[in-house]
């Protein structure tokens, strides 16, 4: 299956003048045969990349909010092979990532983890607890078969760091603040200066997750940032009303997207 | 015997194991943590204060004794190293006041720890205290049920006890949870963590803190005896008592012994025996063994004794089992408790229920060990004041 270029992604969204919108949804959120169904309700929507997390018994960067969302998914018996067997399946028209944790991925083999998420048709990995001292070495090995492994930078980050992920892949996936993902009243002041230091270091496009809930949070943030990552925020709308998940994804997402 | 290598190396990495795999927001932190530690390892007045400490607070040197009954009964002679005797009841006040003395060398004002039983919180509660640090400890709600006393011990030395409601609401998850602070409140935040695991430098500080087990029990031994034990025995959870009384020895012409816990046994999948398993996996920002499923979802692990009930172990442990410089083994709940019973009827010594395993599998292979000399050393990490609770409640009650 080809992958969507997430270049491409963020060329498309500059030449209209916005910022990418990038939501994320718990694969086996509500179940897992709503996956497919919640990736078309996204697109629809107007995302224009769309992260797609595979459940772990031990998520250490997330909050409540999507550490409830895995371990629902877990304990319907989610399994690894079946999330990949059901994102082969979706025809997405916007490049599709995984977010999960590095054991899994490690358990897997990381070349094959790489490999057959390829052949899911996902461009790209984002896996928080993978930093770019320990991923480097993928980083190459990954690229050569079309797979972009996300590199992060945090508040914390030293220049040095934003200078290493200059070779990265993808985008920069960028922490608003110290802290795991979750839904906070208001974007960090932090972030217009963070932003802005990052783009002194890389070319790659710069977007900007953990805690952005709200269109206006979103729109503020789409001011300075190439793109908006949304996880938290949506899949506690899923919470609210789970046997309407893809329209109540759908509507979430295009308010977002309307605020950009 | 394959002459053991200096590791960690520059990575945090012991052969294959180790590292660093935690959110890139904490890397910063790990890098003036390493820093902060080595110019804390070479500076005299680091050392000599934190001697003191132990000597003068903690109650260092603790003794180190042949057990006579035990010996006379085994055939061989059994010495055991006193850690119980420290001050809060076991080995874990050894690294917390190294850690929490590190912090306040940092300028760091705030100190956050997870415990599984309590002994690490108990631990850390105690140094922040002595320090007049604010501390914060996470522990599994089911394990602030089960070890209600350890609570509001650490409340009256000072400490906040979160109770984690998440996953198995054990150790493991009180671990994620600190590891959730701490990125959080990294900036002005100490994160003590209780064992040997973690991401580098952790593994590498807390054993070099716990080493003062094994370089007193040394130095006493060859005292004792002129020579060397031909085995160290120690239980390993995470295993920081363990590493802690094999480091000093390890270019030594000693077999050393890690007893992990068979929980119900290891066929029951009702166990604590991630060595033994030997499954690689990532938990906490390190590569080490792991106890989980085919997707490498971590699984529950099960012992007797709350100390470990850890489905990770430090991975210079995993280290140490794969150039085969340890050897590890388990014993069960059942054993455990048995040999509860024989040292404090032999040796007048209520143990550790974790410090129990090791005195069980010295019991279980009395056999094959009196068929040439022998004269075991078991490192006693710990008193088992805390256990009785359980152990009485585990048999019945009193009849």
């Amino acid at each position: 299956m080809m992958t969507t270029s997430i270049q491409g992604a963020f060329d498309r969204s500059r030449a209209q003048g916005r910022a990418a919108l990038i939501p994320y949804i718990t694969a086996g959120y509500p179940n897992l045969d709503q996956l497919e169904p919640l990736v078309h309700a996204l697109e629809n929507g107007g995302a224009d990349l769309i992260e797609i997390g595979i459940p772990f018994s031990d998520p250490l960067a997330d909050g409540p909010i999507l550490q409830k969302a895995a371990s629902h998914a877990l304990a319907q018996g989610v399994k690894v092979q079946q999330v990949l067997d059901t994102v082969a399946h979706i025809k997405a028209a916007v490049p599709l990532l995984f977010l999960t944790y590095i054991n899994l991925v490690y358990r897997r083999g990381i070349d094959e983890f790489i490999r057959v998420s390829h052949e899911a048709g996902i461009s790209g990995l984002i896996i928080p607890d993978w930093p770019w001292s320990e991923s480097a070495r993928y980083e190459d090995l990954a690229y050569r078969q079309g797979m972009a492994l996300i590199p992060f930078a945090a508040p914390t980050s030293t220049n040095q760091h934003l200078d290493d992920i200059a070779k990265g892949h993808g985008f920069v996936y960028t922490v608003s603040v110290t802290g795991v993902t979750g839904v906070r009243s208001r974007v960090d002041v932090g972030v217009e200066p963070l932003v802005k230091r990052i783009r002194q270091h890389t070319t790659l496009p710069i977007a900007v997750g953990f805690g952005i809930s709200t269109p206006e949070q979103a729109r503020q943030t789409g001011l300075v940032a190439d793109g908006v990552i949304v996880g938290s925020a949506l899949v506690r709308a899923l919470m609210d009303q789970p046997d309407q998940a893809p329209e109540v994804a759908e509507r979430f997402v295009r308010a977002l997207r309307n605020a950009l | 015997m394959e002459r053991v290598k200096a590791v960690p190396d520059m990575k945090g990495r012991f052969g294959p194991f180790g590292g660093q795999y935690v959110p890139e927001t904490l890397i910063p932190a790990l890098n003036e943590l390493s820093a902060a530690y080595g110019q804390a390892k070479a500076d005299a007045n680091f050392q000599r204060e934190w001697t003191d400490l132990l000597k003068d607070y903690v109650g260092r040197p603790t003794p180190l004794r042949q057990a006579y009954r035990i010996s006379k009964e085994l055939g061989f002679p059994v010495y055991l190293k006193r850690e119980d005797l420290n001050h809060t009841g076991a080995h874990k006040i050894n690294n917390t006041m190294g850690q929490v003395l590190l912090a306040s060398r940092m300028g760091k004002t705030r100190i956050i720890a997870e415990t599984g039983a309590g002994q690490h919180g108990v631990a850390t509660a105690t140094a922040a205290a002595l320090f007049g640090l604010k501390a914060e400890v996470y522990m599994g709600a089911e394990d602030v049920k089960r070890q209600a006393l350890n609570v509001y011990r650490m409340r009256l030395l000072g400490a906040e006890v979160h109770a984690v409601n998440a996953g198995t609401s054990t150790l493991k998850d009180a671990t994620n949870e600190a590891i959730r602070d701490w990125v959080t409140n990294v900036r002005d935040t100490f994160y003590v963590i209780g064992s040997v695991v973690g991401p580098h430098p952790y593994p590498m500080m807390v054993r070099d803190f716990q080493s003062v087990i094994g370089r007193e029990a040394r130095r006493q031994f060859r005292r004792l005896t002129g020579g060397f034990p031909t085995h160290i025995v120690a239980p390993v959870g995470g295993g920081s008592n363990a590493m802690g009384i094999f480091y000093p020895f390890r270019q030594d012409p000693v077999r050393l012994i890690g007893v992990e816990a068979a929980g119900e046994g290891i066929d029951t999948g009702h166990h604590a025996a991630t060595i033994t398993k030997a499954e690689p996996g990532i938990l906490h920002g390190s590569l080490s063994y792991l106890l989980q499923d085919e997707d490498g979802q971590v699984q529950p692990a099960h012992s007797i004794s709350a100390g470990l009930d850890y489905p990770g172990v430090g991975p210079e442990h995993a280290y140490f089992h794969h150039i085969g410089r340890a050897q590890y083994v388990s014993i069960t709940d059942a054993e455990a408790l048995e040999a509860f019973h024989h040292l404090a009827e032999w040796e007048g010594i209520i143990p550790a229920l974790e410090s129990a395993h090791a005195v069980a599998w010295v019991i279980k292979n009395r056999d094959s060990l009196r068929e040439q000399p022998t004269q075991v050393l078991i490192n006693l990490s710990g008193r088992g004041d805390k256990d009785v609770d359980a152990v009485l409640d585990y048999e019945g009650g009193l009849e």
